[in-house]
């Protein structure tokens, strides 16, 4: 069965929207346009490593990570609780969790700005019941509970997948052998489940360490982000040569922690997402 | 069987072609097509279905935010458009990068009816670029709830009364420019040590700031989130009609004066088509239906005629000679420009 030709228009979208911009992006990013003509330069590189453009990306990498961290302290119970048998409303709790990602992002993201403004519903029931009202938009907290929302179905589902493919007979045998719930999880359940995370982390982590939307719409603008950044070298100063260079740092970064993953995945002998 | 599905799929395709080519035929047939760039939410979309009908010519219209965006786009020649709508500095700009037609002015017999100040600008000296469509100043809207100083100067933004309640604008040039305004410096230095004083003040400022924003403030602003917040003349006279506690003032410094105009760029193919169109713009009827959905100010002397007392009075609305006598008008710093990114980068990113 040769059905090559069937990959032949992915071939062409692959070769006019991936690989072509991507050399453009490599050309913008070592060449800057001169009186005589496009010469080639690597100081759009050399502007990245000033202190204040090294801040922006550690703020990036840090407030992904936390964002990580918590969708995986979140979604990892989920997807169990999705996963057990026993538990009657799954189907509910499953749609529950699919539904917002219908709807789309920027919309979603605006409805937090006027959830959590200082008249906004979260603070109405906070000063109905009593209490001070709080400053929750417009800072780190608001940034990254954005990021959270946003992103925790793509923690909760990848992970949720292969824990319904684990196999019960397994846990079976090891609470046969006398192995408590504890034991079960930490020696069969976590371990088996590790491939899930590791996809759930990537996809959770890339799109939240690249995010300018989040960052402009609930941090107010104050909280600059590697994809500001970007956006506002293409956008603004019309500094292509420098958004390239940066795209082209994030690029390598991610391809860099996608390797590491990948390794750690092919230790556990797991099929991840890539 | 491999080879019958080929025959299928490449039937399959070519139906669905020609199908898509008939269908585009179909409907009205237009004698030419009009594409116009304007800001977002800038133009009453009924005058431009009267303008299709009128002189059946088709228009796409699509939007900007910024002048820079629009920059951007036009200059990076992926897209062609026939009537655009930047602010005078950008008209500059484009005109000394080569980037605009001259107009016809004998194609826009309606320029008779735009005010004379607003005729031979300094950025386009002999008129021979641009038409002006809507003007304003920068300045405060403030609750006159929350805020019980005297709001009068620029300086009330650097007040440690009002921390956390202060929106500032998400751009470089009005943020940065106010600025360099309050400590007694043009709008459009160059000079590094007063940018680099403003950077300071800038910074100096930021745990005041509640946020620097874009077209949310008006939102924020009728909604009481914030006591004061720099805004565009023309956004404060919405917000007035929709919160009656908000006021405008153009701070004593003298704040800035900006236009808004229509040209037309070299990518254009139907420069004749978009004379029309710009001419259409200036009846003094048509720019009343703008001016009435959109609330900022015409430079239509005959339209004016037609608007309320009251708005005539606003000072957001129609500010007096003495009210904008100090006020400054941006020019083309494109030289300074990285500099203008980089502190406002540093400014956003501390």
């Amino acid at each position: 069965m040769k059905k090559g030709w069937i990959a032949y228009p992915y071939v062409v979208w692959l070769i006019m929207f991936i690989f072509v911009p991507l050399l453009l992006i490599v050309f913008y990013s070592v060449t800057k346009t001169t009186d005589q003509g496009i010469v080639f330069t690597l100081e759009h590189f050399q502007r990245f490593f000033e202190p204040i453009y090294i801040m922006v990306l550690l703020r990036s990498l840090y407030l992904a990570l936390i964002s990580t961290i918590i969708c995986l302290l979140l979604g990892y119970p989920l997807a169990m609780i999705l996963a057990s048998k026993e538990y009657r409303h799954k189907r509910v709790l499953i749609l529950l969790v699919v539904i917002p990602m219908w709807m789309n992002f920027l919309l979603r993201t605006y409805a937090w700005l006027t959830l959590l403004e200082k008249n906004g519903v979260i603070n109405n029931f906070i000063s109905f019941i009593g209490l001070p009202r709080m400053e929750l938009l417009y800072n780190q907290g608001a940034v990254i509970l954005g990021m959270v929302y946003n992103f925790l179905p793509f923690m909760v589902l990848p992970i949720y997948s292969v824990l319904i493919k684990i196999d019960k007979s397994i846990i079976e045998a090891a609470e046969d052998l006398g192995a408590n719930s504890r034991v079960v999880f930490r020696k069969i359940i976590f371990p088996l489940s590790l491939p899930g995370v590791v996809s759930g982390i990537t996809m959770v982590y890339m799109p939240a360490v690249t995010t300018f939307v989040i960052s402009r719409l609930l941090g107010g603008g104050q909280f600059t982000l590697i994809g500001n950044l970007i956006e506002q070298q293409f956008l603004y100063t019309g500094e292509w040569g420098f958004g390239s260079a940066l795209s082209l740092i994030m690029m390598i970064l991610i391809l860099f922690s996608m390797a590491i993953m990948s390794k750690y995945e092919k230790e556990n002998e797991g099929g991840g997402l890539f | 069987m491999k080879k019958n599905l080929r025959v299928k799929f490449t039937l399959l395709l070519a139906v669905s072609l020609i199908s898509i080519l008939l269908l585009s035929g179909c409907g009205k047939s237009y004698d030419a097509t009009l594409r116009v760039y304007n800001w977002g939410d800038y133009m009453d979309k009924s005058v431009i279905t009267d303008f299709e009908k009128e002189y059946n010519i088709k228009v796409i219209y699509s939007t900007f935010t910024t002048n820079e965006d629009m920059y951007v786009s036009l200059k990076s020649g992926g897209s062609t458009y026939d009537v655009v709508f930047p602010s005078e500095y950008m008209v500059k700009r484009m005109i000394n990068e080569d980037m605009l037609h001259k107009i016809n002015m004998d194609n826009i017999p309606n320029f008779k009816y735009i005010d004379d100040r607003f005729k031979n600008p300094p950025w386009d000296p002999n008129n021979e670029y641009s038409v002006p469509y809507f003007w304003g100043t920068l300045g405060i809207v403030y609750n006159k709830t929350m805020v019980d100083d005297p709001v009068d100067s620029w300086e009330i933004l650097w007040n440690e009364k009002y921390e956390r309640q202060i929106l500032m604008l998400d751009s470089q040039r009005d943020s940065i420019g106010l600025t360099l305004q309050m400590l007694g410096y043009s709008m459009n230095t160059r000079n590094l040590d007063e940018l680099e004083e403003a950077k300071q003040k800038l910074i100096e400022q930021k745990p005041l700031v509640l946020a620097y924003v874009g077209d949310e403030v008006k939102d924020k602003m009728v909604g009481g989130e914030a006591a004061l917040a720099v805004v565009w003349s023309g956004e404060a006279v919405a917000m007035k009609w929709e919160n009656p506690d908000l006021e405008y003032v153009i701070p004593k410094e003298g704040g800035n004066l900006w236009f808004d105009c229509a040209v037309i760029p070299k990518s254009s193919k139907n420069k004749e088509a978009a004379e029309l169109f710009i001419n259409y713009l200036c009846d003094p009827e048509i720019a009343f239906r703008n001016t009435d959905y959109i609330g900022y100010s015409t430079p239509n002397t005959e339209t004016m005629k037609m608007l309320d007392e009251e708005l005539l009075n606003d000072i957001a609305a129609y500010p007096s000679d003495e009210d904008i006598a100090n006020a400054e008008v941006f020019d083309d710093v494109s030289d300074a420009l990285e500099l203008y990114d980089r502190i406002w980068t540093e400014i956003k990113a501390k």
